[in-house]
């Protein structure tokens, strides 16, 4: 299997689409020649040229509802926001339009559409480029919201939201872009939907996705010299979430913990818990469940403040290890 | 491509003013330069938006400003808030993310503005500011005030339906706006020629009913006096107007950039037009010394250098600050 890097594992999937369906075109701001803004579509307006790969105006609302009007009429449209933080100039499309139409005309529309773009801080790119949003979009009836964490997730995901008949909201952080992975250029996808669970473990259920997959996995090998054995769920999509492979988990453990960068109030995790306490996996629950989130703040610029933001492995390690220990003094 | 003359018909006298400007478009460069180094040294995060080869355009504009009048600014807006009369010791201390800063490191490069002067911010939204240079033109029209606003925007801007509501707003309303449009031929990559289907950007202003004027944006002159009539058919209740000042950044987009999009004959070209050379080239025809200009060129930037030292000796902030950044606790009002 080749290495290759997150960039290169989303590319790679446009790429691939664009070859098997020629419907699949990419639009958005400064994906021609200059690549993007990360890199993502370097090269490919050289191969499938400026049609298919469309450079547009700063105009998110226009681009994004381009892609949902070329959907209905058959195409299957790429819309890449260059920092997803710009998906706000575009709300209305996605949230009142694209959200909305399969359901209010009664089915007798679809929107087969990806908006994809970077997401999240560690950049030092400040309050207006280094949100997570995702609970937003999670929110809304009518979106899919995908958020791989490693190169191969991310190809076999975006070829899936692609491919699917419904908006599709897909999420890169720019800190993984550069990570590495073996990847199977195939043409399968991963259904959406599906949790994994990267690690397992016996004293504590922990889901994250995303980057904080990999700092939990960094915090959870720490805790494994302390004794502590933590299971590590990689939830890949959001909408929809896998449930029943959480539920599973905790039964086992008994611990719930889940973490993310978004700031921890209205956020993801919270949806978690509830859902967790409205099961019958609540009565497996030997503690008080934990959050480990992005403060309540804007993403500040910086260094240590910004680093002071997100979840760190530090912050992941220490969280985890205090609700750990604090339980057992208790039981 | 030819020499520039400039094609003002006014000009200030003395030379007082002149030599004022070239000092700020001296100061402005050689802020942005040392940024340009400290990012090539990887001594600061983030990214960062340089204004080298635009200076004349926030030069000549703020040179028409009275006291009271605010600014909206963009990404690109160091040169803005020096033009104003901003400190580049509190601007160098929030790129560096110090205490010291601006805004105490919590917003950086995107976000230094003095309100004390009338700026209401850099942004890191394209077009973000001019809906709200609208509501501060509506504020000040409503309270009869005699303040105006600016609002400047890139090019690509204009493509942005936040423009287009603004322009529209302002016009119906006749509000004190007046929206500079800095054209410097891209948006991040993107060419004015491949993302307008009119000539010149000034013709926008036809379909919101206001005027509508392009000007050489390297010759301070034509800015400050294209300015100097929007402002003042502004002040006179005359209603918003727009400035298109065609211009150029010869640096890339920002720190990630690798001008894959234009030619190094193109950014040659512009050089051989740069607004700064182009004011010393007045001055000196009109009997400023070359020693004179000089010594304003070293006293910038040393003005520079200290306000690096400053920044560079000043504490990192602590994260308690947080916690009280988020809501006010009590109104704070500028203007
Ligand atoms: C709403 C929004 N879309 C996209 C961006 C990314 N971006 C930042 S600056 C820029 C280009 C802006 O071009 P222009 O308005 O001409 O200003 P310039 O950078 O040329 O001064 C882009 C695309 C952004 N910051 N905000
Ligand atoms: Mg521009």
């Amino acid at each position: 299997m080749p290495e290759m890097t997150y960039g290169a594992a989303v590319r790679s999937a446009m790429e691939w689409e664009m070859e098997r369906d020629s419907r699949v075109f990419i639009m958005g701001e400064d994906i021609g020649v200059y690549g993007g803004a990360f890199g993502v579509t370097m090269g490919m307006v050289d191969h499938f040229g400026k049609e298919r790969v469309r450079d547009t105006p700063i105009a998110e609302e226009g681009i994004v509802g381009a892609g949902i009007g070329a959907a209905l009429v058959g195409m299957r449209p790429i819309v890449e926001v260059q920092f997803s933080d710009f998906i706000m100039n575009a709300m209305d499309q996605v949230v009142n339009q694209a959200a909305k139409i399969h359901f209010m005309f009664g089915g007798r529309m679809s929107v087969p559409l990806v908006i994809r773009g970077p997401a999240g801080a560690g950049t030092g790119a400040a309050a207006q480029h280094s949100q997570s949003l995702e609970s937003w979009f999670h929110h809304v009836p009518g979106l899919k919201v995908v958020m791989p964490a490693f190169p191969a997730d991310a190809r076999g995901l975006l070829l899936s939201a692609i491919r699917d008949p419904n908006p599709v909201l897909f999420f890169e952080h720019k800190l993984l872009y550069k990570i590495k992975g073996e990847v199977t250029e195939s043409d399968e996808g991963l259904p959406l939907g599906h949790g994994l669970i990267r690690r397992y473990g016996r004293h504590a259920t922990v889901v994250a996705y995303s980057l904080m997959v990999h700092r939990v996995l960094e915090a959870a090998l720490r805790l494994e010299q302390k004794g502590w054995d933590v299971e590590v769920i990689d939830l890949r999509s959001l909408v929809p979430m896998d449930i029943p492979l959480i539920l599973e988990s905790v039964k086992r453990t008994g611990r719930l913990a889940i973490c993310h960068e978004a700031v921890g109030r209205g956020g993801v995790g919270g949806e978690i818990a509830a859902r967790v306490m409205e099961s019958e996996a609540f009565d497996y629950l030997i503690s008080p469940l934990l959050r480990i989130t992005g403060l309540n703040t804007p993403v500040p610029y910086s260094p240590p403040l910004e680093q002071a933001f997100a979840p760190s492995v530090d912050r992941i390690e220490q969280s985890l290890e205090g609700w750990l220990t604090q339980e057992v003094s208790l039981t | 491509m030819t020499k520039l003359a400039t094609t003002a018909e006014q000009k200030p006298s003395p030379l007082e003013e002149p030599l004022r400007w070239y000092r700020t478009m001296c100061r402005i460069r050689r802020f942005d330069e040392t940024i340009d180094e400290l990012f090539a040294e990887g001594k600061v995060h983030g990214t960062t938006h340089l204004y080298i080869g635009e200076e004349a355009v926030a030069t000549g504009v703020m040179a028409t400003l009275l006291s009271g009048d605010v600014i909206t600014s963009t990404h690109r807006g160091h040169g803005h808030n020096i033009a104003l009369g901003g400190d580049i010791k509190a601007m160098m201390a929030e790129l560096l993310g110090r205490t010291t800063g601006y805004c105490h490191g919590l917003g950086g490069s995107m976000h230094m503005a003095d309100q004390t002067l009338g700026n209401l911010g850099a942004n890191g939204i394209v077009a973000g500011g001019l809906p709200i240079a609208v509501g501060a033109g509506l504020g000040f029209q409503l309270r009869h005030q005699p303040h105006i606003v600016v609002a400047f925007a890139g090019d690509g801007a204009l493509n942005e339906g936040a423009f287009h509501e603004a322009a529209n707003l302002a016009a119906i309303w006749k509000l004190p706006v007046v929206f500079v449009v800095e054209n410097n031929q891209y948006g991040m990559s993107g060419s004015v020629k491949d993302m307008f289907a009119i000539g010149h950007l000034a013709e926008r202003a036809v379909g919101y009913g206001i005027p509508g004027v392009m000007v050489d944006g390297n010759d301070v002159f034509s800015v400050w006096e294209a300015a100097t009539k929007a402002t003042q058919n502004a002040r006179d209740g005359q209603g918003p107007s727009l400035i298109e000042a065609v211009t150029y950044r010869y640096k890339g987009h920002s720190k990630s950039d690798a001008n894959r999009y234009r030619t190094r004959e193109e950014i040659q070209q512009w050089r051989q037009q740069d607004p700064i050379d182009h004011l010393r080239e007045y001055l000196l025809e009109h009997d400023v010394s070359v020693e004179d200009l000089d010594h304003i060129r070293r006293e910038e930037m040393q003005a520079v250098a200290q306000a690096l030292q400053f920044a560079e000796s000043s504490p990192w902030p602590t994260v308690d600050i947080l916690e009280d950044a988020v809501y006010a606790k009590e109104e704070t009002s500028y203007a």
